[in-house]
């Protein structure tokens, strides 16, 4: 059981940390501003999914698993709503792109 | 070389490279970002070296408020020009003392001496008889309660400085620019569902500052940063600063901080003790008031000056 | 598991920092101002692992004070930019 959890938790966090990689790789790479707003926000958070979620099997029962998921809940508001505000700033700026 | 120190050498290293970016980056934005970097890093730092109130503190101020003071100077600045640049002796002066200052840190950190002495035993020692879990909440309320005090008297005049800068015309008027929202709109919707959260984080920051790491400054920040949000996006109006309800809220938590110490002559030992017994719900009672006080304190240093009078 | 998790973290760093090349290249603020957003998850992801692998469940505390406070620096570079809240929303066609 200890054993499946661990591989659980091991698989998670290297696909959530290989999202953060497709994240940057998408911030430094892509053409254009709403481009890489986009790889930034969706990668990123997936991430930060995937490692919450590996993270889970490790942490006190339901506290420790509420806080950590909250956590995930609150960038996510904070991620989706700040990438609104700046992709409508880039499009009012240059109604072009 | 185990992981944790290799995590410890990647950060130190990370942020060595952002210190010197910061300070050599030419456009002023280029910079802000940066340093707002720079604090989250720091904050990492602070929890490498087990500080995690410290950590709280740096988050919440150094990489959010601060980043939003100089974003907002930023803007302000932007499209004026310097009026010089320093001139070559200020750098090498400053450079000089830098160097000074680091050589000095350096001889102390790496030379210590045989026998260290602290008072970490003694201060865990004597924490039970006052109810607290958390050493630095200890230090903070019951061994350095007067140097507390202090700080929030420190600052009350922060707010009074910020506040001095008004023209003479605009006394008592409202600070920010007039915010017309609209109420559908993405800030609204993120200033009507996260400050209520914010507002149980703020609470739960300050409840758990007695036995874990927390306290009444990051809660009060917590508060601040919710009231801002819903300024920002034009929800509720900034108070002008006159009103009596925000100059009460201001002053209530140093006041009944000042207030329970000068008890301490007629109850206890003398000023800023506690009656055996009551100090830990007095500490939960002066905990509170600071809070408020910290959180209304901390969020009309961010909102400004007065630049507009209220419209009767 | 605790190495696992401690690389994992390294690794997150390393991404974050990349990340940051953004700000040194990116032609516009706005390119800038995303880097900011990096730091938000990255430095999240980052602290929480270091809460597992140091057994300290403060410090989730502080990944959650900083996932609050992730937004303030887009919501005030969006506002002054554009010069009020308003302004920034009416850009494409809102509900």
């Amino acid at each position: 059981m200890r054993l499946a959890l661990d591989i659980f938790t091991a698989l998670a966090v290297a696909g959530g940390a290989f999202f953060f990689l497709a994240g940057t790789v998408g911030l430094l790479r892509f053409p254009d501003t709403l481009t890489r707003l986009h790889a930034l926000t969706k990668a990123d958070n997936l991430g930060l999914g995937l490692v919450t979620l590996g993270l889970l099997p490790l942490v006190a029962w339901p506290l420790g698993a509420l806080k950590l998921i909250s956590v995930w809940l609150f960038v996510q508001l904070s991620g989706a709503i700040a990438t609104q505000l700046i992709a409508r700033l880039v499009r009012r700026e240059d109604p072009q792109a | 070389m185990s992981m944790a120190n290799a995590f410890d050498v990647a950060l130190v290293a990370l942020l060595l490279a952002i210190a010197v970016w910061v300070v050599v980056a030419r456009a002023a934005f280029s910079a802000i970002v940066v340093f707002i970097a720079y604090g989250l890093l720091v904050a990492i730092a602070w929890v490498r070296l087990f500080a995690v109130d410290v950590a709280l503190t740096e988050a919440a101020i150094g990489s959010g408020l601060t980043g939003m003071l100089l974003l907002g100077a930023a803007a302000r600045l932007r499209g004026t020009t310097a009026s010089g640049r320093c001139g070559l002796t200020l750098r090498i002066v400053a450079a000089m003392f830098c160097a000074m200052i680091s050589l000095g840190l350096g001889a102390v950190i790496l030379t210590p001496p045989d026998v260290v002495v602290t008072l970490a035993p003694a201060a865990m020692a004597n924490l039970p008889p006052s109810g607290l879990g958390n050493p630095v909440a200890g230090v903070l309320f019951v061994y350095r309660a007067f140097d507390t005090l202090l700080e929030k008297v420190v600052l009350l005049l922060a707010l009074l400085g910020v506040w001095s800068l008004t023209p003479d015309r605009l006394w008592g008027g409202v600070p920010g620019p007039q915010v017309d929202a609209g109420p559908d709109g993405m800030l609204a919707f993120l200033a009507q569902l996260l400050p209520p959260l914010g507002i149980v984080v703020a609470v739960y920051m300050t409840w758990t500052g007695a036995d874990h790491p927390g306290g009444a400054f990051q809660g009060g920040t917590v508060l601040a940063a919710m009231w801002i949000v819903v300024i920002i996006a034009g929800l509720q109006n900034a108070p002008s600063i006159d009103q009596r309800l925000v100059r009460f809220l201001v002053v209530v938590g140093p006041a009944i901080f000042l207030g329970i110490g000068l008890a301490g002559f007629a109850l206890a030992d003398g000023f800023l003790s506690y009656p055996a017994g009551y100090a830990k719900p007095l500490i939960i009672v002066v905990e509170v008031a600071l809070t408020l006080s910290i959180g209304v304190t901390l969020g009309l240093v961010a909102l400004g000056t007065p630049q507009r009078m209220r419209r009767q | 598991m605790v190495s696992f998790l401690l690389a994992a973290a390294i690794f997150i760093l390393a991404m974050v920092a990349l990340g940051l090349f953004r700000v040194f290249c990116g032609p516009t603020d706005v390119d800038r101002m995303m880097a900011v957003q990096l730091l938000g998850t990255g430095g999240s992801a980052v602290l929480l692992l270091l809460a597992v692998a140091v057994e300290i469940p403060a410090i989730v505390d502080v990944a959650l004070m900083l996932a609050l406070l992730a937004a303030f620096a887009a919501v005030t570079f969006v506002t002054s930019a554009s010069g009020s809240p308003a302004a920034a929303e009416d850009a494409t066609d809102s509900r």
